[in-house]
């Protein structure tokens, strides 16, 4: 149930920054989440529609920009996509892989009014 | 401890939130959503805009974590976060390690639980300083009240500092406390295939503790194909055997502690 204090986590980010960039609701929330971030997606529009509830992000709309998982092959020596942590290199077998994207969760951009 | 720290909104958070939010407000409006969507495509009124964020949505328990690990740092600490589902013998490792260690080190311990302080009072038992967290409905400490349990601590200078995290191999594992290394303890008990059934918190860690090999003898746990499976998920994990109940291993667990404390002493460039 992480993704619940994500949630509380992006809704600070959005009042923060209401002052900031003087704004007053959020319509739209853009987020990029790796396919390695650990983030149940599902779990996530979940909770994010309870945690904005009476707040500046109330009934907004979240987008998920979904990166896939990419790593560094070792014995390879080049970039492969995986899926899951514990997936080998496509090409030679190895589990010498040096996660490198897709593991991230960020706030991208929103729209607000 | 706080320069990062708004902290109005620190210790009741969870609780008060809760109320707030959840009878009153159910979904009542869900039409208006889609209306005002429609009416916004006003020509040329339009009060919409895009901001750009691009920020790390645990951009803020780093910076707790970065805090924590500046304090650490500057009294040359070691700070471990010991992480593993619940029942892998967290709390009985860490009884036997300071039992061992105690006239030697400082040592202090924090220790999350969802609910009681039993796991502090088996480590006050043992007569050393332990501070009990409870998350309550939270499922994994945060940097943030790390920091604050520091406070109330106050450990010492070169000393050793367990956290002792909630029992939970999921969420953990993307809270950074500031800890020099996330230790995953596994107990012999549990499957040989847990580290690619949760590959997220072996990955994260840089130590795992295979626990309770007494009872291998009992089980069919495949010691071999658990390790592999570790490298598997993080090819450079390193691994200790041991049983902390029978003391059998725990000499390479002792002196891993040690030599990583020394580490912390290094003033580098």
């Amino acid at each position: 149930m992480h993704e619940m204090s994500l949630c509380e986590s992006i809704l600070q980010v959005l009042e923060q920054q209401a002052k900031a960039q003087q704004y007053s609701k959020v319509k739209t929330v853009w987020l990029e989440i790796g396919a390695l971030s650990n983030v149940e997606i599902d779990a996530l529009r979940f909770s994010f529609d309870v945690v904005v509830q009476g707040s500046i992000a109330n009934h907004a709309q979240l987008e998920i920009i979904e990166i896939p998982g990419q790593a560094w092959c070792m014995p390879c020596g080049r970039d492969v996509v995986v899926q899951q942590l514990y997936d080998l290199c496509p090409h030679c077998g190895s589990h010498q892989l040096q996660v490198n994207s897709g593991d991230q969760m960020r706030i991208k951009e929103l729209e607000v009014e | 401890m706080c320069g990062v720290c708004g902290c109005g909104e620190g210790h009741s958070h969870s609780h008060d939130h809760d109320h707030e939010h959840s009878h009153d407000h159910d979904h009542h409006d869900h039409d208006h959503h889609d209306h005002d969507a429609a009416h916004s495509h006003a020509p040329g009124l339009s009060p919409k805009r895009m901001v750009q964020i691009e920020q790390d949505i645990l951009a803020k328990n780093n910076r707790y974590a970065a805090e924590n690990r500046r304090y650490f740092g500057e009294r040359g600490m070691l700070v471990l976060n010991l992480v593993s589902s619940p029942g892998s013998g967290k709390t009985t490792l860490l009884t036997e390690t300071i039992a061992r260690l105690k006239d030697d080190l400082d040592i202090s311990v924090i220790e999350g639980d969802q609910q009681t302080a039993r796991d502090a009072e088996r480590i006050r038992a043992t007569g050393v300083p332990a501070l009990q967290i409870n998350t309550g409905k939270g499922c994994h400490l945060d940097a943030h009240r790390v920091g604050h349990a520091l406070e109330t601590l106050q450990p010492k200078d070169h000393s050793l500092l367990f956290i002792e995290n909630v029992g939970n191999l999921v969420c953990p594992s993307a809270f950074d406390l500031g800890e020099a290394h996330k230790v995953v303890i596994l107990s012999v008990t549990e499957g040989e295939d847990k580290p690619i059934k949760y590959p997220d918190m072996f990955h994260a860690a840089d130590l795992m503790i295979l626990n309770k090999t007494d009872l291998l003898p009992y089980l069919d746990f495949d010691s071999e194909q658990c390790i592999q499976y570790a490298k598997q998920v993080n090819p450079r994990i390193k691994i200790l055997s041991l049983s902390a109940k029978t003391g059998e291993g725990m000499d390479g667990w002792l002196r891993w502690l040690k030599a990583e404390l020394e580490l912390q002493r290094i003033d580098y460039a």
